[in-house]
């Protein structure tokens, strides 16, 4: 289906939304780092860097895949085993 | 624009809201069975929840002019109680056949565990015996991806069930395709930090087209909004697309979807043209 927005259009609607979520995810990224004890091999850190890695696709728009949130949904996920009605025998 | 919420937990709503929802355009509503904040103990417990879905909602949507639909099931929260559930499924036939009962719903799978698998089969097993429509609550979060693909391979495995009967909801960027492709209808469902937001649900319709494709907004006793679906239908105006397309998700899928079940009966609003149970 197509989009009726164009690209600039859309940009210039969510630019200030976007601006707004980046720093909300830098300043919750130094709460977490000013505060006591340590997050270092803590597997929810592991996905947040994964999820933003995904998003660095972002800078180059023409040649990244538009799937981005698909993407970052995966990462969110639990593995599934396609054998699992077999072992659990129903 | 008149619209139908496809899924909301009227229960845990107040009157004040059932007048908020009619003055925004809505003119039915779905509810499905679900786990109301705390277990119950008995089968009674569900008889009695089961009589204020059949009676006392459509009874207070009434007074705001709104069409009040419902679905039976035990939940897949209460799932887990294995001998409850069947007790549950033994007694839900006094009401599959009541007016206004859509079919089986929403049953589905909460944590994937063993035995909401089970009872989630033992509800297909009564769908597809009686010829009942169903609707499939879809796990959230980490459990959503998995979940969903377990109950698609659950559903994808009975050859009795009528696909274009059934109704996956929650689905999002990670599960729609696997949903729509296998010829289920999918909700997406408006919800605040677990699940889609408008302008996601937006970008869904225009990767995946508005075929089978619903929006509800699930509210319910926890943080949500019960409004979210005109929230839908601005985002889409403010997206451009046509008023057209829009009721076709938030209106006429949804008549489409519902009037298979024998117990639909509605009334359209004037000007709007009518819709036979099929
Ligand atoms: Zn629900």
């Amino acid at each position: 289906m197509s989009v009726p927005l164009s690209a600039p259009d859309l940009l210039t609607r969510d630019f200030l939304e976007v601006r707004a979520k980046i720093l909300e995810l830098a300043a919750c990224l130094d709460r977490f780092q000013r505060a006591e004890g340590s997050l270092a091999g803590d597997p929810r850190m592991r996905r947040i860097q994964d999820g933003l890695a995904v998003l660095q696709g972002a800078a180059q728009l023409e040649s990244a895949e538009p799937n981005r949130a698909e993407q970052v949904q995966q990462i969110f996920s639990l593995p599934y085993d396609e054998e699992w009605r077999k072992k659990w025998g129903i | 624009m008149y619209y139908i919420d496809p899924h909301i937990h009227m229960v845990s709503r107040t009157t004040d809201d059932y007048e908020t929802l009619a003055k925004m355009g809505c003119v039915a509503m779905s509810e499905p069975a679900f786990w109301a904040g705390f277990d119950r103990g008995s089968v009674d417990g569900f008889r009695d929840y089961f009589r204020q879905l059949t009676t006392f909602e459509p009874k207070r949507a009434g007074w705001y002019h709104m069409h009040h639909f419902t679905w039976m099931c035990i939940n897949a929260k209460e799932a887990e109680n294995v001998k409850l559930s069947r007790e549950v499924i033994a007694m839900m036939p006094e009401f599959l056949d009541l007016p206004g009962v859509l079919g089986i719903g929403e049953i589905g799978l909460n944590k994937n565990t063993k035995n909401e698998s089970i009872i989630f089969l033992e509800h297909l097993d009564l769908a597809a015996k009686r010829g009942e429509q169903i609707l499939i609550h879809t796990p959230h979060l980490e459990d959503k991806l998995k979940g969903t693909r377990m109950i698609v391979d659950m559903l994808c495995d009975d050859r009795r069930l009528d696909r274009s009967r059934v109704l996956v909801d929650h689905v999002e960027e990670h599960t729609i395709r696997g949903v729509l492709e296998e010829g289920f209808w999918a909700g997406m469902t408006l919800y605040p930090v677990s699940k889609c937001t408008p302008e996601r649900a937006v970008d869904m319709v225009e990767l995946y087209g508005p075929e089978r494709l619903m929006v509800n907004s699930a509210g319910d006793w926890g943080p949500s909004k019960p409004t979210a679906v005109p929230d839908f239908i601005m985002a889409m105006r403010r997206r451009g697309h046509p008023e057209s397309l829009i009721r076709k998700i938030v209106y006429e899928n949804p008549l489409e979807f519902f009037s298979q079940s024998r117990n639909f009966n509605f009334t359209p609003p004037e000007g709007l043209p009518a819709v036979e149970a099929k």
